[in-house]
């Protein structure tokens, strides 16, 4: 069985996987506490925070140790929008979002602000201009994701970051930053961005372990009470181990950007090409995306049962992304996108990770012509 | 945003010193360099009262917060360079106020302030002072000439190998050029107060080396941390730092049992500047200072600081003698040692403030119990000579590059 679907979580790191249990076993200390257990696990905790500090070109004191990246991004938002609720309550966001931003703001809107979804094209972008155009005397912020976990659409960051800075400098941008890092570039202090997320399951990092980097002199209203942990922004003992696999997958992560890219940008151009060959099947990725996400949709078939095909031909991929793919709702994202609701419901996803050859690639593409071959028949009428 | 090409650094008021002139240059270049270190891509220049910084690719958004804190540069100026002919000129000069069109009110007040210097360039200064000026007019409306008292001045330096223009001018640091006026032992305590001398000092002039004195286990290993850290926030400013940690463990217990709480800090202070003064000596530096300020807590009451005084035969600098709390706050904020400062870890004075310290204490009566402990000479050489001394750099991540306490910690596990 091969495993396409890095988008959604990958495998950690057996390096990663044996620093944990390391400091798992060694240092279990609580790093509050005063003792040598607790100095040290402090320790351990400082110097994560400055090599992850490191990998996005930030200072050590801005970074905040979440469980990962929906808390990061419930954090972000919600922690924002609570303690600057005196400047406005208008939340900008865009209508593609990951579920963590997307609920957060509808939580928001119910507690009533108003939001602004920017629609995208049908690339699944928006441009910096859509974004300065929906700003009002009384936005607090602008949340939006760098890369698109769903078809890997990478927005303007940058531009939009800087136009923001030079025209409402009081609004905060928040930059989800989740499916970016690793593979395509990252700056969030160049892109002016007050906030910015990331997880490390998606980095070949432990699940349960993530971070927000809050700008200094930004200031959020913790979700979490109980102590003064995180500079107090985010109560509750750090995890120690998950905290250094993490710090180690970004740095692993930092220095193979290029080369991973690179490397895997050799494969999808190829699937993409096969994709784009075979008639039924329908291609929502573009060549401007992350280079690891290839998503199309099949509109004549239930996209489960496209993936449950692939599955049996040993090639494990996804419908939309991890997080909505219970539901048999056609993809919000896709929707979006100007895509009509067959093609929306019958999207799939392949996502590569470093682990990736030419042969996997070559497995996949045959696979694709089966699938396709098998399905034919039982397809709908259009 | 404008890609500027380099940076103009000024110098201050050591200026004025003649002979000294090429020494103070030297120095100030130096620790240019040092700071520069984390960003390869720039390289300087000096020429008469300046130095030029050319980024090479460096953001200048990065590089001006570090080059203000070079002691002795007076102001900073980015700069764009264009080939030294009228078009190119007239062309950036117009670029460069769109960029600062901004800040532009209703009526803003500006003059073009040329200077040829190269006197083959065909246009006089004053003829380019127009040029230069009126298509500015022509395209910003709000902009009104004004010779004498401009809100904003638009130099343009034609040379022969590039013309450079600029207008913002950045106050920077100033004072004297790090270590041009000697060298001073700072005790810094790990509050708010110390590091702002020990950065006062350095502004003056001085190279400052840091004393601290900790006490385990009456003080955490993170006290001692926290003041790693405030001492690489200084080298921030100056480069490097030297810190020296002195075990003060023995003398203070041996000050607890003598049933003189009330003298205790007293006591206390005067065994810390005299263990200073011998690593003056030991370190060839001329003085001793402090973060006193007059009256705060009861060991900077005007008695007792002449009781406390006495203890060193050297000149002891109190920068912020006659300075209100609040502005040794905002100047803690700004030289970035704030933060770092109100951490919680106790340092040796504060854990052992008695209840009622003396505001007064009796000089006859602290030279007798000193007097009665006739280790204490001998503790005071321990204390010399068990001293650790480590040395920090400028840019340099947060703690742990000395030597981590943390023995299990595996460098492999990051």
């Amino acid at each position: 069985m091969k495993y396409f679907d890095y988008a959604a979580t990958t495998p950690p790191y057996p390096d990663v996987v044996r620093t944990m249990a390391e400091i798992m076993e060694t240092q279990f200390g609580n790093a509050s506490s005063i003792h040598g257990y607790g100095e040290r696990a402090d320790q351990l905790l400082r110097r994560a925070r400055i090599g992850c500090a490191a990998t996005i070109g930030v200072k050590a004191d801005e970074i905040v140790f979440t469980s990962g990246a929906t808390e990061s991004n419930n954090l972000a938002i919600k922690g924002a929008a609570l303690r600057y609720s005196s400047r406005g309550k208008h939340i900008i966001t865009t209508a593609t979002e990951h579920a963590s931003v997307y609920e957060s703001v509808l939580q928001l809107q119910q507690w009533g602000w108003d939001v602004t979804f920017i629609p995208v094209d049908s690339r699944g972008v928006v441009t910096a201009e859509q974004v300065l155009k929906a700003v009002r005397s009384d936005t607090v912020l602008v949340s939006l994701m760098h890369v698109n976990n769903e078809t890997g659409a990478i927005h303007p960051v940058e531009e939009i970051g800087n136009l923001l800075k030079k025209n409402a400098p009081r609004v905060l941008f928040h930059v989800d930053g989740v499916q970016g890092f690793g593979k395509v570039h990252v700056a969030p202090d160049k892109w002016k961005a007050d906030l910015y997320s990331l997880s490390a399951h998606k980095i070949r990092g432990p699940k349960g372990a993530g971070l927000l980097y809050v700008r200094s002199g930004v200031e959020l209203i913790p979700l979490l009470s109980g102590g003064s942990q995180e500079h107090g922004l985010r109560a509750g003992t750090e995890n120690t181990a998950l905290i250094v696999g993490m710090a180690k997958a970004m740095r692993i992560a930092t220095e193979r950007q290029i080369d991973f890219s690179s490397q895997i940008r050799i494969l999808r151009d190829r699937v993409m090409k096969t994709i784009a060959a075979i008639p039924e099947l329908e291609l929502n990725s573009t060549h401007d995306g992350a280079p690891h996400i290839v998503h199309f949709s099949y509109p004549a078939m239930k996209a489960e049962v496209a993936l449950h095909t692939l599955e049996q031909l040993g090639c494990t991929v996804s419908t939309q992304s991890a997080c909505s793919s219970r539901s048999a709702e056609p993809s919000r994202v896709l929707l979006a996108m100007g895509r009509d609701v067959a093609c929306a419901a019958g999207g799939l996803r392949i996502s590569f990770g470093d682990e990736h050859t030419e042969e996997d690639a070559a497995m996949l593409e045959k696979a694709l012509h089966q699938m396709v071959a098998q399905l034919r028949p039982l397809e709908r009428r259009m | 945003m404008l890609n500027y090409d380099m940076l103009l650094l000024r110098f201050g008021e050591f200026m004025l010193k003649g002979k000294n002139r090429a020494r103070f240059e030297k120095t100030i270049i130096t620790q240019v360099k040092a700071l520069l270190k984390p960003y390869p891509g720039a390289s300087l220049r000096k020429e008469y009262g300046r130095v030029y910084v050319d980024l090479g690719g460096e953001s200048h958004t990065q590089l001006i917060p570090v080059l203000k804190r070079v002691f002795g540069v007076a102001s900073i100026s980015p700069v764009k360079v264009t080939p030294s002919e009228i078009d190119e000129i007239v062309q950036t000069a117009v670029a460069f106020m769109d960029e600062r069109a901004e800040e532009f009110g209703e009526v803003t007040t500006f003059k073009v302030n040329a200077r040829r210097v190269w006197k083959a360039f065909p246009h006089s200064s004053h003829e380019t002072n127009h040029l230069v000026g009126s298509p500015i007019l022509r395209k910003f409306q709000q902009l009104k000439v004004d010779v004498r008292d401009p809100d904003i001045e638009l130099r343009v330096e034609i040379r022969e190998q590039g013309t450079y223009i600029f207008s913002e001018v950045i106050p920077a640091a100033g004072g004297f050029p790090l270590g041009t006026n000697g060298k001073a032992m700072v005790l810094l305590s790990g509050g708010i107060d110390s590091p702002v001398a020990a950065w006062s000092s350095m502004r003056r002039g001085l190279e400052v080396e840091c004393v601290h004195f900790y006490s385990y286990p009456f003080t955490s290993q993170r006290a001692k941390e926290k003041v790693i850290d405030l001492a690489r926030a200084l080298a921030d400013h100056a480069g490097s730092i030297k810190l020296h940690l002195v075990p003060f463990t023995e003398i203070q217990t041996a000050f607890t049992q003598l049933g003189q709480d009330n003298l205790i800090i007293t006591l206390m202070r005067r065994s810390m500047l005299r263990i200073a003064t011998k690593l003056a000596e030991r370190e060839r530096a001329l003085a001793l200072i402090t973060g006193d300020s007059l009256g705060q807590v009861a060991s900077q009451t005007l008695p007792s600081m002449n009781v406390i005084g006495r203890a060193t035969d050297l000149p002891l600098l109190r920068p912020l003698v006659m300075m209100d709390k609040q502005e040794i706050i905002s100047l803690s904020k700004q030289i970035g040692t704030y933060d770092i400062s109100i951490l919680p870890y106790e340092d040796c004075c504060t854990l052992f403030v008695p209840k009622s310290p003396s505001t007064n204490p009796n000089l006859r009566i602290v030279d007798k119990i000193e007097a009665t402990m006739s280790h204490l000479p001998e503790w005071l050489d321990q204390a010399v000579e068990q001293t650790e001394t480590i040395t920090l750099y400028a840019g340099e991540a947060s703690v742990l590059t000395g030597q981590p306490e943390n023995s299990e910690m595996k460098d492999d596990w990051f």
